[in-house]
């Protein structure tokens, strides 16, 4: 019997190594390339005769596009306009990532610790970087909140800092234990089917309705991360 | 104790956390019925609040999880 840990296991196709810097091309490059590709031809082939009267796949395209707008619109105002292709892109990669994890044998790319890390660290050093840009050094006002006495400064502002600096860290890991959390549990509710042998038709209705409560936890996190993202540059374009 | 049997005590004291989270998330749709109760107009907007408080809480029973597997299976 497998372990429900071994499908996280990253293997390598092509090696390839620089010195002693292992850059070779494994599964996680593969679904990577692949949902990009996805991505590409879901947005190309949406629009590609757009008419005013949408059909199936322009329809997609425009609910995808509609969320993410609504959700600049609402979370950071008009000044977020301009970044909606970054929340945009963010979205949907990580979107199709957890949703080409959930075809079986398919390997789940957004569950590695290193990828999500990754793009929250990106998150975190673009919306650092418009904040310091927008506000100059004003920007250090934000680690004491306004009308904050002056006595607690040493307490809160201390107590700012590690908040702000461990925003990178739970978002990562929020997402991260998401999807190895619920695919690790996905193989375990399937074992369980495995062992009760003929009887384990019983159990595969509760297996479906797991798998669908997955669907949506995939879409659920895709949305938290780039709502997340969204406030982070909400308070960095408004300071609080 | 052998050490097959402290893991699994283990692994059972890794979820110790659902408690908690059973009780916030109750809390979360208690609070979004009572507001749509009181005015249902609201609903489309405080749905979609009431979701990611939701998820933000089952964030934390699936670290607890994450962290229960990771000692049953390693």
């Amino acid at each position: 019997m497998h372990s429900p840990l071994e499908q996280f296991t990253v293997k390598t196709l092509i090696p390839f190594h620089i010195g002693d810097v292992d850059l070779s091309f494994t599964n996680s490059s593969l679904f990577m390339m692949i949902s990009a590709l996805g991505i590409f031809f879901f947005l190309g082939l949406g629009l590609r005769k757009p008419s005013v009267v949408p059909g199936r796949f322009q329809s997609l395209v425009e609910m995808a596009y509609e969320l993410v707008s609504t959700m600049i619109q609402d979370n950071v105002g008009h000044d977020g306009k301009r970044y909606f292709p970054f929340i945009f892109s963010i979205f949907l990669f990580v979107l199709f990532g957890n949703l080409l994890g959930m075809i079986p044998y398919a390997f789940t790319f957004t569950s590695q610790i290193i990828l999500t890390l990754g793009l929250a660290s990106l998150v975190f050093i673009v919306v650092t970087c418009i904040g310091f840009i927008k506000h100059g050094f004003k920007f250090f006002k934000f680690f004491l909140p306004e009308g904050a006495p002056l006595f607690m400064a040493p307490i809160l502002i201390p107590i700012e800092i590690i908040s702000y600096l461990s925003r990178p860290i739970s978002l990562s890991i929020r997402l991260f234990a998401n999807m190895m959390a619920g695919h690790t549990m996905l193989k375990v509710f399937a074992l369980f089917t495995m062992l009760l042998g003929i009887y384990g038709i019983s159990t595969i209705l509760l297996n479906t309705v797991l798998i669908g409560f997955e669907v949506l936890v995939a879409f659920l996190q895709a949305y938290v991360f780039s709502v997340l993202s969204c406030l982070y540059l909400s308070d960095a374009i408004h300071m609080h | 104790m052998d050490m097959e049997a402290a893991r699994m005590i283990g692994a059972g004291l890794a979820v110790f956390p659902l408690l908690g989270v059973g009780l916030g998330i109750g809390s979360i749709f208690s609070n979004l019925i009572q507001s749509v109760a009181r005015n249902p107009e609201a609903r489309k907007e405080l749905f979609s609040i009431g979701i990611l408080g939701f998820a933000l809480t089952e964030a934390v029973a699936l670290f607890a999880l994450l962290i229960a597997f990771l000692i049953l299976f390693k």
